[in-house]
This record gives C-alpha cells, sequence and structure tokens, in this order.
C-alpha cells in the first residue's frame, strides 16, 4: 500500500514527516512566546541568583527583603529601574546612545532562534522541531550574531562622549574581536566530529556515540568556554567595565532603564552562552542512559523530559558562571590579550590538526562511529589535556608561584632574602 | 503563503538594502556612515539566504559585519575625525554630480547586462540548489569544489595573506637603524 | 607524462617548482625573523634566496624537458608556462644579487625584501601557470601584493613612500576592475576555466552577449594597469623612479613579463572565440601605448623615468604581437620577453654600479663623459640603449626582438600592417631618447669637478658584462632561443583550439 493512500484512508498523519504550513505557524507563535517568557524570567532570577551565590560564597544573606527570601527582588529592581530618571548625557549621540543598549541585548537573544532546546514533537499534525528555526548552518548563525554583540557596547562606549565609555568601548572590541577567532576555531573540532553544522544534528552525534563533546573534545570544551568567558565579558575577563579603572567602562554614563538593559544583556549572553556549551559539549536536550529520545520524533511527556534535561544543564552553566565570577581575579589589560593570541589561538589551532588527524587516522582504520571510536578520541584528549595544563602551569596555578624556579635558583634568593632581613634588622638596631 | 513570505522578504530586505545604502553615501559622520553600511549587509545577507545561499550569507555576516566593519568601527573611533564638516572630501555640486552620473551608468549598466538573456544551457533547473543542498547538507556544497578542484586555489590564498601579512610587518615594524 | 590534476599528488608533481620556490621562500622568512637586522644578515638571506631561485629554475628546466602535461584543471603544465618561469626566475635572481649590495649601500636592513622578491616571482609563476581566472587573480595579487612592498621598502625615503602608496591604491583599483571582469564573464559563460570559457564560447555562441564583451573590457583593463598600457600607465613613471633601483628593475622586467605572459594566455586560450570583438580594442590600446610611451620619453631627463616611460613603450610592442593572435606571434613574444628583460636588468644594473650613498645618478647628465672615466659601464650601457632600441648588430637579441613581432603582425592570417608601420614609426622616434643617453656617455665631456665614481664590485661587474654578453652574443646567434621559444609554444594548447576562429572571424585589418 503506497504512502498517500494510507493516509487517505487512515486519516492520520506521518508524525515523523514535517508538519504542514499552519500547524508549523501556529507552533512556531507558541515556541516564540514561551520561549521569550523563560528566557526573560530566567534572565531576571539569574541577576537575584547572582547576588544570593555571591553572598552565599561570601558567607553572607544577600538580598531578603522584597518577598520571601528576598525572591521578588527582581521584579523590585525593574519597578525602581523604570521610575528612575534617564540622564542624556549633553554631547552624546543620541541616537546611537539611544540605540546601543538595544544593540547589546538583540544579539544574545537571537541566538536562541537556533539552539534546540528539546527533542523534535511527533504531534498528531506531523513532526515539530523544538527549535524557533531550524537553519541549515546552525553553528555558523551562532558563530555570526555572537560577533555582533561588541557593537552595542562599542557605540555605548564612543557614543557617551565620554573618556571612560570610550576606553571601556575600545577595550571590549579588541577583546572581543580576539576571542572571537579562538572561540570559532575551538569549534572546528566540534564541527570535524559532527561532520555537520546543525545544533540538532550535533546534539544527534553525541548521543549516537555514547559520549558527549566534553570528554570527547576535553580540550575544545575548555578553550570554548574560556572565550565565552571573554566573550560576555564576565570576570575574569571584564575589563571593559573594570569598575576599579574605568568607573564601569562603556556604560557609564548610562542610567535607569537603559542601564538596566546592559545589565540584562550581561545575563542573557552568559544564558546563551551556557545553553551553548550544553549543546556543543554536553549533549543538549540529548536525556543521559536513554534512547528512547533520539530515534526522530518523539511524544510530548518525553519532550518535556528532554526539555528539563536541557534546562538543568543551562542553568548548571549559569551557576558555573557566577561561580567563576566570585572566585577569579580580574585579568591586566596585557595578560588577557596575551592570552588570547599566544596561548588560546595556538593551542585551538594545533588542537584542530591533532583531532582532524586522529578522526582521519580513525575512519582510515574502518572503525565506526560508536563508543569504541568516542573512547579514542577521549584518551587521546586526556593525554592533550594533561600535557596542556603542565605546558601552561609551569608553576603558576596548581603548583606555588616558585615551583617553576629551579632548586638551586631557589636557595640562592632565599639567602639573598634571608641576608636582607638581616640588614634590615640590623640597620633598626 | 510560503510564496508570499517569500515575495515580502525579498522586498522588505531589497528596499533595506537600498535604502541603508542612500543613507551610507549620504551621512557625514564616519560612524553613522559605518553603521548604516552594517545595515547594507545585513539586507545582502538575508538576499543570499532566501537564494538558499546560506553559508554564504552566513559568511557575510562574520566577514564583513563581524569582523571587518568592528575593526573599521575601531578604526574611524580611535582616529576621532572630528567635526564631520570638515572632513567632507566630496568638493562641491559638481563632484557630486560626476558621482551620481558614474552610479547611473552602473545601475543602466547592470540594468542592461540583466535583461540579455542567458543561454539555455546555461540556465540551472530550478530545483538544483535545493537539491544540491539535500545531497550535500549546506556547507558541503561549497566545501566540496573548494577542498577539490580549487584546492590549489584555496592554498595560494592562504600565500596571498601571508605576502600581505609579511608586508605589513615589514613596512610597519619599528627598525633600530632608521 | 600525463598528469591527472584531480588527484593531490598529480596536482602537486605538476606545480613542483612553484611549491619548492613557496616553500624556500616560506624557510627563508622564517630564517630572516631570527636572525638580528642588519647588513650581514640581510646579505645571507639574500645569497640564501638566489640559491632557492636558482634551485627552482634547475627544477623548471628538468620539468621542461619531461614533456609533461595535463588533463584538466587549473593549472597548465606546459612549454610555454616553463619558459615563461626561466624568463621570471632570471629575473628573480638577477634582482635579489643588484639588491645585495644596493640595500647595503642603502641601509635597507629588512632581509623580507629579497624573500618577497621570491614570493612575488611564486605569484608570477602561479600567474602564467593558472588555467583559472579565480587562479589567475589569485596569482596577480600574490605578485602584486608583494611588489607594493617592495616598492616602499626603503621607509626613508619619502618618494619611495608616494610610489608605493601609488601603486597600491591604482593596483587595488585595477583589481576591482579585474575582479569585475571575472565576474561578468563567469556571468556570460558560467565558467572560470579557461578550456571551458572557450569552449563554451563556440558552443553556445555567445560571441555578441554584451555581459561577455563587457566582462572581456574590463578584463582588459585590469591588465592594462598590471602592464601599463597607454591610457592606464600613469602611475608607471612615478613609481619606478620612488622604487629602489633594483626593484624598479625587477617591476619593468618580470613583472611586466608576468603580466604578458598571463594576458596572452587568457586572451588566446580563453577568449580566442570572440577574437573579432577585441582585436579592435587591443589595436588602439597598442598604438596609443606606442606612441605615447615614446614620444613622453623623449623629454624625460632621469633616467629611470625615461626608461620607465620606454618601457611602456615596450608594452605597446609587445601588444603588437598579442593583436596578432598566432603562435609565431606568441614566439615572437617570448624572444621579445628574453632580449627585453636582459636589456631592462643590465641597464638598472649600470644605475645601482654607478650610485653611491646620497648620490643615486639617476639623471641622464650624470652619465656625461662616462665612457672617459669608465669605458666598460659606458659600452655596456650603450648595448643595452641599443638593443631596447632595437638596432642591429650592437643591438643585439635587441634588434631580433623586434624583427620577430614584425614578422610574426605582417604573417598572421589578418595581417597587423598598420600597426607594424607604427612600430616602425615609433622605434624611429624612441632613438631619440635611447641615443640620446649614448651621445651623452661617448660625445659630452665629464663636467667639472664631477664626483669620483664608486668602485664597482665584482658582482655587479658579472651581472652586467654578463647580461650585455648575453645580448650581444644572441643577438648574432639568435637561433637557439628561437627554437627554444618555438618549442615552448609549440607545446601551449591553446593554438589548435583557437586558430580556426581566427580565419573565421578575423575580417578587419
Amino acid at each position: 500500500m503506497s504512502p498517500s493512500l494510507s493516509l487517505a484512508l487512515l486519516q492520520v498523519v506521518d508524525r515523523q514527516a514535517p508538519a504542514e504550513f499552519w500547524p508549523w505557524f501556529v507552533a512556531t507563535l507558541v515556541k516564540l512566546v514561551a520561549l521569550f517568557t523563560i528566557y526573560m524570567i530566567v534572565v531576571a532570577y539569574t541577576t537575584l541568583a547572582e547576588r544570593k551565590v555571591s553572598a552565599w560564597m561570601q558567607d553572607r544573606y544577600g538580598p531578603n527583603r522584597v518577598g520571601p527570601r528576598g525572591l521578588f527582588q527582581p521584579l523590585a529592581d525593574g519597578l525602581k529601574n523604570i521610575m528612575k530618571e534617564e540622564t542624556l548625557p549633553p554631547y552624546a549621540n543620541k541616537v546611537l546612545f539611544m540605540l546601543a543598549p538595544a544593540m547589546a541585548f538583540i544579539p544574545a537573544m537571537i541566538l536562541w532562534a537556533v539552539i534546540p532546546f528539546a527533542a523534535p514533537w511527533a504531534s498528531p499534525w506531523g513532526r515539530i522541531e523544538m527549535q524557533l528555526a531550524p537553519l541549515p548552518i546552525g553553528l555558523l548563525f551562532v558563530i555570526a550574531f555572537s560577533s555582533l554583540g561588541v557593537y552595542g557596547i562599542v557605540l555605548a562606549g564612543w557614543s557617551s562622549n565620554n573618556k571612560y565609555a570610550l576606553l571601556g568601548g575600545l577595550r571590549s572590541s579588541a577583546q572581543m574581536v580576539s576571542y572571537e577567532i579562538s572561540m570559532g576555531m575551538s569549534l572546528i573540532p566540534v564541527l570535524l566530529v559532527a561532520g555537520n553544522v546543525t545544533l540538532n544534528e550535533i546534539v544527534n552525534q553525541q548521543a549516537s556515540l555514547h559520549l558527549w563533546n566534553v570528554l570527547t573534545l576535553g580540550v575544545g570544551f575548555f578553550l570554548y568556554t574560556v572565550s565565552a568567558f571573554a566573550e560576555t565579558n564576565r570576570l575574569p575577563f571584564d575589563l571593559p567595565e573594570a569598575e576599579s579603572e574605568l568607573i564601569t567602562g562603556y556604560h557609564t554614563e548610562y542610567s535607569a532603564m537603559k542601564f538596566s538593559l546592559f545589565f540584562i544583556a550581561e545575563y542573557a549572553n552568559m544564558l546563551t552562552q551556557s545553553a551553548m556549551i550544553a549543546t556543543l559539549f554536553f549533549g543538549g536536550w540529548d536525556i543521559p542512559f536513554m534512547r528512547a529520545d533520539n530515534v526522530g520524533a518523539v511524544s510530548f511527556p518525553l519532550v518535556l523530559l528532554s526539555f528539563a534535561i536541557m534546562f538543568a544543564k543551562t542553568l548548571f552553566f549559569l551557576f558555573f558562571f557566577i561561580w567563576i565570577r566570585w572566585t577569579l581575579p580580574r585579568f591586566r589589560y596585557d595578560q588577557l590579550m596575551s592570552i588570547g593570541w599566544k596561548v588560546l589561538l595556538p593551542i585551538a589551532l594545533a588542537y584542530i590538526v591533532i583531532v582532524a588527524g586522529t578522526l582521519l587516522a580513525l575512519d582510515a582504520a574502518g572503525l565506526k562511529r560508536d563508543f569504541v571510536y568516542g573512547a579514542i578520541l577521549f584518551a587521546v584528549n586526556a593525554v592533550l589535556a594533561v600535557v596542556m595544563f603542565r605546558i601552561l602551569d609551569r608553576g603558576r596555578i596548581v603548583s606555588p608561584a616558585y615551583g617553576r624556579l629551579d632548586p638551586q635558583e631557589l636557595a640562592r634568593l632565599r639567602s639573598v632574602s634571608r641576608a636582607r632581613t638581616h640588614l634590615t634588622v640590623s640597620a633598626g638596631d | 503563503m510560503p510564496n508570499f513570505f517569500y515575495q515580502f522578504n525579498f522586498y522588505l530586505f531589497g528596499l533595506i538594502a537600498i535604502a541603508s545604502a542612500l543613507l551610507f553615501v549620504t551621512r557625514k559622520s564616519p560612524v553613522a556612515a559605518a553603521l548604516w553600511l552594517v545595515n547594507v549587509m545585513f539586507a545582502l545577507a538575508a538576499l543570499y539566504v532566501m537564494l538558499d545561499a546560506h553559508f554564504v550569507g552566513v559568511v557575510q555576516i562574520i566577514v564583513y559585519a563581524g569582523a571587518i566593519m568592528v575593526v573599521f568601527l575601531f578604526v574611524v573611533m580611535l582616529l576621532n575625525l572630528g567635526d564631520p564638516k570638515e572632513i567632507s572630501d566630496v568638493s562641491g555640486k559638481w563632484g557630486r554630480l560626476a558621482a551620481g552620473l558614474v552610479g547611473l551608468a552602473l545601475i543602466a549598466q547592470i540594468m542592461t547586462l540583466a535583461r540579455s538573456s542567458a543561454p539555455p544551457s546555461l540556465v540551472q533547473p530550478p530545483d538544483r540548489v535545493a537539491d544540491d543542498l539535500k545531497a550535500l547538507n549546506a556547507l558541503g556544497t561549497i566545501a566540496k569544489p573548494l577542498f577539490g578542484e580549487y584546492l590549489l586555489a584555496f592554498e595560494v590564498t592562504s600565500l596571498l595573506l601571508l605576502v600581505a601579512i609579511v608586508g605589513a610587518v615589514v613596512l610597519g615594524r619599528r627598525r633600530a637603524a632608521s | 607524462m600525463r598528469f591527472d590534476l584531480s588527484r593531490p599528488f598529480d596536482l602537486a608533481m605538476a606545480m613542483s617548482p612553484d611549491l619548492f620556490l613557496f616553500v624556500g621562500a616560506m624557510a627563508l622568512l622564517l630564517w630572516s625573523a631570527i636572525g638580528r637586522d642588519g647588513a650581514a644578515h640581510q646579505r645571507r638571506i639574500g645569497v640564501a634566496a638566489i640559491a632557492v631561485a636558482a634551485a627552482t629554475l634547475l627544477l623548471v628546466v628538468a620539468a621542461s624537458t619531461r614533456g609533461w602535461s595535463a588533463g584538466p584543471g587549473i593549472v597548465a603544465v606546459d612549454g610555454f608556462r616553463w619558459a615563461a618561469d626561466l624568463v621570471f626566475l632570471v629575473g628573480a635572481i638577477i634582482a635579489i644579487a643588484m639588491s645585495l649590495d644596493y640595500n647595503a649601500r642603502e641601509a635597507i636592513f629588512a632581509a623580507e625584501a629579497h624573500v618577497l622578491i621570491l614570493l612575488a616571482t611564486g605569484g608570477m609563476m602561479l600567474m602564467v601557470a593558472s588555467r583559472d581566472l579565480m587562479m589567475l587573480f589569485l596569482g596577480i595579487e600574490t605578485m602584486s601584493i608583494a611588489v607594493y612592498i617592495l616598492t616602499g621598502i626603503d621607509r626613508r625615503s619619502p618618494r619611495a613612500a608616494e610610489g608605493a602608496l601609488k601603486y597600491f591604491l591604482l593596483g587595488a583599483f585595477s583589481t576591482a576592475f579585474f575582479l569585475y571582469g571575472i565576474a561578468l564573464i563567469y556571468g556570460a559563460t558560467g565558467a572560470t576555466n579557461f578550456q571551458v570559457i572557450s569552449e563554451r564560447i563556440v558552443a553556445l555562441k555567445l560571441e555578441q552577449t554584451p555581459m561577455l564583451l563587457v566582462g572581456v573590457a574590463l578584463l582588459l583593463v585590469g591588465f592594462g594597469f598590471k602592464m601599463a598600457a597607454a591610457p592606464f600607465h600613469m602611475w608607471a613613471p612615478d613609481v619606478y623612479e620612488g622604487a629602489p633601483t633594483p626593484i624598479t628593475a625587477f617591476m619593468a622586467a618580470s613583472v611586466k613579463a608576468a603580466a604578458f605572459a598571463a594576458f596572452l594566455r587568457v586572451w588566446l586560450a580563453a577568449l580566442g572565440g570572440v577574437y573579432a570583438q577585441w582585436h579592435d580594442a587591443i589595436w588602439w590600446l597598442s598604438a596609443i601605448t606606442m606612441c605615447v610611451g615614446n614620444i613622453v620619453a623623449l623629454q624625460q631627463r632621469n633616467l629611470k623615468r625615461m626608461i620607465a616611460y620606454s618601457s611602456v613603450g615596450h608594452t605597446g610592442f609587445i601588444l603588437v604581437a598579442v593583436a596578432s593572435g598566432t603562435t609565431q606571434s606568441a614566439a615572437a613574444f617570448l624572444f621579445y620577453l628574453v632580449a627585453y628583460t636582459f636589456a631592462i636588468m643590465g641597464a638598472f644594473a649600470v644605475i645601482v654600479a654607478l650610485g653611491s650613498p646620497g648620490a643615486p645618478r639617476e639623471r641622464i647628465d650624470d652619465y656625461n663623459g662616462l665612457w672617459f672615466v669608465r669605458p666598460g659601464m659606458a659600452i655596456a650601457m650603450a648595448v643595452f640603449m641599443l638593443a631596447m632600441l632595437g638596432f642591429p648588430v650592437f643591438g643585439g637579441m635587441g634588434f631580433f626582438a623586434k624583427w620577430y613581432v614584425l614578422q610574426a603582425a605582417l604573417q598572421a592570417s589578418a595581417p597587423q600592417t598598420r600597426l607594424a608601420v607604427l612600430l616602425v614609426l615609433t622605434t624611429t622616434i624612441s632613438a631619440g631618447y635611447y641615443l640620446y643617453v649614448v651621445m651623452a656617455m661617448f660625445m659630452k665631456p665629464r663636467p667639472e669637478g664631477a664626483d669620483q665614481l664608486p668602485p664597482t664590485n665584482g658582482l655587479s661587474r658579472f651581472i652586467i658584462a654578463a647580461s650585455a654578453g648575453i645580448i650581444l652574443i644572441f643577438g648574432v646567434f639568435p637561433d637557439p632561443v628561437a627554437r627554444w621559444t618555438r618549442t615552448g609554444v609549440d607545446l601551449v594548447p591553446l593554438a589548435p583550439q583557437v586558430e580556426p576562429n581566427f580565419t573565421q572571424s578575423a575580417v578587419a585589418r
């Protein structure tokens, strides 16, 4: 019996086939509204989470006045920001000054168009993708639009006509342009393994290897995450705002809701990057230890479960962003640049070559893309990671600061310092 | 219905591109002009995507809007060129008129060229691009010729860039002797 | 051996001399970055660069004797390529040898200068090897960018900076024309490969398509800039004058030769089918170039500027060969390139040898009475001038170069009689300035209180003597070179495809 005849007889739609126009249209509208709502709520509550987590890490209470345990704090903040006076510096470029906060925020939001947030749903009207726009070039779209966030910051810095703001804007454009490169480079191994640029395929590939990319491409995960911190201007790379030097940099001149929009943009960017890390390296919506979700479109409960999984992963990385912020000090500007260009970029390039070589060898050996394949990649990455951290560390992070001196030199320095202490003491006498 | 969307988007982005391009050449402030140019790039990228050239569209954004124009803006801001009226290099009515005429000539040329019909054997079947995309996905259609037939050209491009970089370093570097 | 260019190994073999040159250049680049800047380092790199170029030369010679050929692809493997490669490599070796002393004297310690000459040469080799418009474009740009930088490599000279900037801006401009032309040709034929273009022009009867013709016209403009043909030659005098003299020689000889070789291949291999359409354009280009170059050169009192204008004139002469568009003219063209390369290189080598720090001695008056202080130099310079003029016997190969071009023009299936007449007339005009230099050297007295000329070292002497010797010897026995150029051209696959079209479509003139 031909498929069309069976359709006509049974009056059912093939649930694996893409939905028709109208179901697709309605589904897209629903997805749009739902996603935007969830997105904004999460962003709002991330600001609260930031303060709560920092309080927890610093052993204090944090906001606890508005609502039970301070839960309505974001609402109060929003209200406050709307009520505040909007200031406009007299010599600012008015149009760009108004436009800049929006331009900082929009790219972060647009990226959600291509991030798959759940397994595709086998609805009664056909298969509905749980992603706003299943573009054939998903990952490239992400790279393209994440590189646009810099416009908002640069223009804010320039249009304010303020030296601190301009310095912040310049720093940020240099920083983001530099780290964009290592970010893009660190994604290439992911593409090599997936053999595809659509994010859904990347998720499926991780499921098919039974290993997430964080294991098979651990070094890539490290590079991407570091670059993501720089791209979102989060500590330890928050040089563009650097309160202590630049009086919050590019948004020095902003007040009220426009300032708040920059704030929102920062958290929106964090949220987007968290979702990206989750998708690219932690299996996205893939439900761990379960095969039922990787067989094309699935039933609605599974869709919800996969969404919950994705949400949990994203929230974890949001927490990770906050965790790092309250743990590490800020880099110096020259350190920031040399990490980007002299450390991350060369490592990323070498890593591409190594991964490509490994894949070539594995494919030439006729290995199927399954668990063994992933396990070999994992072994290669583990070795690389150990080598990389040994070279990078050189007694800076893990071992004490004097760890990179040779013992004789150390002994000499100690004797010198002892002699000096002796001298000062004797001079005091 | 999808056809209506296609038409609507074509005219929308086409008009945006044209309007932004006009604003780009008429703005006096270099920063404003640069931003309008970014807008043109965006509209063009949208048109490329509508032609199923997803990769070209995205690369348009990554390369032009994301990299070149940011650096451009960076330079414009650092130079801080001063009052836009003083740095305007369009001199008088005649300069503008001549530039306008050249532009018109180009438009006329493109119009004539677009009318001259291609020989039927060069016209591709309407679904050719879509079929290619299905068979090779969005990157494969570019990657296959790039790393196959044009491998040498691709590698030579990197040499070309190397020469340019070396040149910039040689000319820009401070020398002890000089 | 016939290469299948779709297989990477075959492609690598087909490109082996080019690849060797590039790999060598990159190794030298690394070395030049590691060492400390200074006269000694500069000289070491220069000598190594000469070695790399010479090794490439040997590879090219070896390749040319193997009888290699290739299937369809983006590069050509034929005698024309090897012959042109030899001309470029000889030019590069002489240019690097000249800049060894020149750079030391003028305190240009950037060792990368020599490597950039190698890279530019590599670009030229790619240009002449390319059988695809994209590849051709990449070759042209690799060469051009390297040469822009070389023009401005002397950072203390304002004239060099001016020349480099002008060259760069106009070069970028011409690149835009070139790319637009490529785009339109692609739009009209749906291909960038020369062979496919020529097949489609014939098969689809595209001769009258406006898009193709506009594309060809824009391509011609782009090439016109690179070759410094008449309405597009404005940059040449300033750039030639401003650039360091060895680089000027390199530009006047090799860069121009490369532009011509690529031009010839594109025009005959890809666009042979529209010969009737472009013939008039090239005819006029050639005529105007011959007149402008030679007449303006008459007024120049700076030797470098004079040679710059005269090289514009030579562009016109070579274009005569292109306009006649036969295998014979391609052979004549190769012969012309050889003769011209040695003459130009020799003349500039004399200028380099006679200059000293702070006193470049580039005006013609500086050469007054040279015969009385440096007879050898004067004789060599006279040979180079006469060779460029095309004087019989004393001009050596120069005479035969012009003679072959004339012969090709007159014996073509559509004889270029008027162009030939113009060629003879403008050559007569050019005698006015070439012979003026000779006259100044031999008949004018050495001015009172002229500076002592610097001593010439062995290397310069060798370059000058060798160039003059080659010009004279092959001027007496031109047959080996002529035979070599003919074998070079016989292997070009362009002839069989294109010539039938000539007889059909070449009606006018």
